[in-house]
């Protein structure tokens, strides 16, 4: 497997499902080789081999390099200076690896995660004719809201998914847009939707009792708690959030909006939400991450998923998991498979301040949309997700990556 | 004589549209949606009305002409007539001439399509008395029989039917309530005297309603023939067929192109050749025999789902809370006198709102969500809430 990070190296949810992923193929008897760009002396991995491809600090997998892509302009050519080391100098020091790596070892596949290690993958295919399967967890049109985004890293994704013998989306939705912006036939794609971790759901966590004690307070005062958790960056619509929630708060003031997150976006977002009266109702936490995160779900009332375009959306199930009503947005892959959620299309705030406020003031919808989803989302698992996976590896196998 | 029993039920709620938040206490019309919405009554019901009214009464009109013993009942809801006056009226007309023939009998029920019964017995008899007189007022003729909204049926039901001097009643025949019994005969409900039970034959009603177009069906396709062959083997068991259904299988449920229009006229047709054949109206059937027994039924049966419950309606707590808050605000609404308030609050009553907040087969996707208005039941239950907010804003600012 060729990725770019692992928890607790993770800067968002992919480093999070190509662990499970991992994990899950291990217990199918799937034996992986997982390449990443750094070294990380600290964790130890059980079930697998990490490979690190260069001997950097984990921070050099360039922040969130793997995320914000269509950021990245100057630095696409990489330099010969070690010092300043843009996300092109790891690239290529990952694709030398690799290189070096397949002389010795011999997989049967080669499963590389985005296109952040694609080159890698098609070297794998072209040099040592191994079977290439390209996992899409976002596109780079994902990333930039829908928006035209980096053409260079257009050119690497499109490379890699002509290249590879199958193609793995994370929903339906990305599957359409592999189809609509890449040209892939849809006969070489296929759709396997990510779950939530196990460990995630049977951990210890509680519940601290003095976390955010403000805010809980307000809660015994009668007020609904909404929150997002994601970066703060175009692809997550939080601007139209912003502007639902102050709809929703001038028909109901009880309305506590909590955004957990950070990126290019939060100075905007606070900006705007002085700018439209609402900036008591509405509280930044930063970036935050395990029991922070955990303690955030639980005194979440309403969790809603403003994405413009979510490939999946795992937030969404771990909200679900503790507790919370969901509102999603159609353009989300995880509303795919969840029903027991309201839903909306992202530029619809009208729309969504309506089911904000329908939930705030109805219990029985509150109850009956939080129970339904926990039912919902325990169907889903990532020993599903690894059969599958096996399956498109075996084919591919057995048909020696000729399709 | 073998008798067939044929009884249609036609009937359109007037949805509630998308109505939102915003809007309440500024704009209380809640059932004109866009032509083109969602919860367009205008269109759905012209579309139905294309596909399925007009045809079939077209189709029942020659036979009731070509066959002077060809009979059948009809239960026609209020909510439908409020909608055929403004958008078909012609087919009110067609009605009232069948029903002049003296070949067509009318079926009593609530105005509203509603499920009264089980939260206010007054609203109830008030829904049943208004139907009644529109039945009156139109049609010219009094219902001797009744029917509960879904065939929702229980003792209680047989009682109240028999002290207000109805006739008969309908039900489901429901296995487990009849064991080994047959559903082709008259029953006497438990507990009363003059009052007749007809009770559902719904294997063959089914077979009609909704196998027709099945391919996956092992009898499919079903022929006259065929199904001609499987009434002589029910009537062994009793010479009544009860043959129940909605009047939307014919067009709607079953499209035009499987061939159900031809099945029908063609098996009117057949059955009459036959010479000790006929078909009956529900009044008419329930004369045909003494009643074979009692028949008790304690608890709710209906002709929905597997379970022949009212679990379709009135199981999770988004349809308990809607109908309950509907029902409680009926003292102030009524004392309120103000008759377009009233007729938006009893619009709301309608059982087809609370089956489109039905979550028991959400997640499959399957007929319940198929036939909904709206894109969730979720959202059908938002919408209503905020009608009920309308509502109470136009109590208190009266």
């Amino acid at each position: 497997m060729l990725g770019w990070e692992l928890p607790p190296h993770n800067s968002g949810g992919l480093g999070v499902a190509c662990y499970n992923m991992a994990k899950a193929l291990s217990k199918e008897g799937a034996n992986i080789e997982f390449v990443i760009p750094y070294e990380d002396k600290e964790t130890k991995y059980e079930f697998m081999q990490v490979m690190p491809a260069t001997n950097l600090e984990p921070i050099y997998r360039y922040g969130n390099g793997a995320y914000e892509s269509y950021l990245i302009d100057a630095k696409m050519i990489p330099s010969s200076n070690q010092e300043l080391l843009s996300i092109r100098d790891i690239q290529k020091l990952y694709y030398d690896y690799v290189e070096k790596h397949l002389q010795e070892s011999h997989p049967d596949v080669v499963h590389a995660h985005d296109w952040l290690t694609y080159e890698a993958g098609i070297l794998a295919k072209k040099e040592f004719g191994l079977p290439l399967i390209a996992h899409v967890h976002a596109t780079e049109y994902d990333r930039a809201g829908m928006q035209r985004g980096n053409p260079l890293i257009h050119e690497i994704e499109y490379e890699g998914l002509m290249m590879a013998d199958r193609i793995i989306a994370v929903s339906e939705t990305t599957k359409r847009i592999i189809h609509e912006k890449y040209h892939i036939p849809l006969s070489k794609i296929e759709v396997i939707y990510n779950s939530l971790d196990e460990d995630y759901e049977d951990g210890d966590y509680q519940f601290a009792d003095d976390a955010y004690r403000s805010i809980k307070k307000l809660e015994s005062e009668g007020y609904t708690i909404i929150s997002t958790v994601g970066r703060f960056t175009i692809q997550k619509g939080l601007q139209n959030l912003m502007r639902a929630a102050s709809l929703a708060i001038k028909k109901n003031p009880k309305l506590l909006f909590v955004f957990a997150g950070n990126g290019e976006e939060f100075n905007e977002l606070v900006a705007l939400s002085a700018e439209l009266g609402i900036a008591k109702n509405v509280v930044f936490t930063g970036f935050i991450r395990g029991t922070k995160l955990r303690d955030i779900y639980t005194i979440t009332d309403i969790f809603v998923m403003s994405s413009i375009s979510e490939p999946f959306g795992l937030t969404a199930l771990e909200a679900a998991h503790h507790g919370d009503a969901l509102i999603l947005t159609k353009q989300s892959g995880v509303s795919e498979i969840i029903w027991s959620a309201m839903k909306y299309d992202f530029w619809d705030q009208k729309k969504l301040a309506e089911e904000i406020l329908a939930i705030a003031s109805s219990d029985t919808l509150k109850n009956t949309l939080k129970d339904n989803v926990r039912n919902e989302y325990r169907q889903i698992s990532w020993d599903k997700v690894a059969k599958k996976c096996l399956k498109v590896y075996n084919k591919i196998i057995k048909h020696k990556g000729i399709n | 004589m073998r008798s067939i029993c044929l009884y249609l039920h036609i009937h359109q709620p007037v949805r509630y549209r998308e109505y939102s938040v915003f809007e309440v206490s500024n704009n209380s019309d809640y059932y004109t949606d866009d032509y083109y919405g969602r919860q367009s009554n205008e269109r759905i019901f012209r579309k139905v009305a294309d596909k399925s009214y007009r045809p079939m009464l077209a189709l029942l009109e020659k036979n009731i002409k070509s066959h002077p013993n060809f009979k059948f009942s009809l239960s026609i809801t209020g909510t439908w007539l409020d909608q055929a006056e403004k958008w078909a009226p012609e087919l009110i007309e067609q009605i009232k001439y069948m029903v002049s023939t003296g070949q067509v009998e009318i079926i009593g029920e609530t105005y509203y399509h509603s499920l009264a019964f089980f939260y206010d017995e007054t609203e109830f008899d008030a829904q049943v008395d208004l139907h009644a007189q529109k039945i009156k007022s139109l049609f010219g003729v009094s219902p001797q029989i009744f029917r509960n909204t879904e065939l929702a049926y229980n003792d209680k039901l047989a009682k109240w039917a028999e002290d207000k001097g109805y006739k008969g009643i309908l039900a489901e025949g429901w296995d487990k309530i009849l064991g080994w019994r047959s559903p082709n005969y008259v029953y006497r409900p438990a507990g009363c005297q003059n009052l007749r039970l007809l009770l559902k034959n719904y294997r063959l009603s089914d077979d009609i309603a909704f196998r027709f177009s099945n391919h996956n069906w092992s009898e499919w396709p079903l022929t006259v023939k065929k199904y001609q062959n499987w009434l002589d083997m029910d009537c062994l068991r009793g010479n009544l067929i009860n043959l129940f259904m909605d009047f939307e299988t014919f067009g709607e449920h079953q499209w035009k192109d499987t061939g159900i229009f031809y099945f029908m006229d063609d098996f009117i047709d057949k059955w009459l050749a036959e010479y000790d054949n006929r078909f009956v109206t529900a009044s008419e059937a329930c004369n045909l025999m003494p009643p074979a027994d009692d028949i008790s039924m304690p608890e709710t049966v209906t002709w929905a789902d597997t379970e022949r419950d009212l679990s379709a309606w009135l199981a999770n707590a988004m349809q308990k809370t809607a109908m309950h808050t509907i029902y409680s605000m009926r003292s102030q609404i009524l004392a309120s006198k103000d008759e377009k308030l009233i007729q938006d609050w009893r619009y709301l009553t309608t059982s087809d709102h609370p089956y489109s907040m039905c979550t028991k087969y959400w997640n499959d996707g399957d007929v319940h969500a198929y036939f909904s208005a709206y894109a969730s039941p979720y959202e059908s239950f938002m919408y209503f809430m905020n009608v009920i907010r309308d509502l109470e804003y136009r109590l208190a600012t009266k």
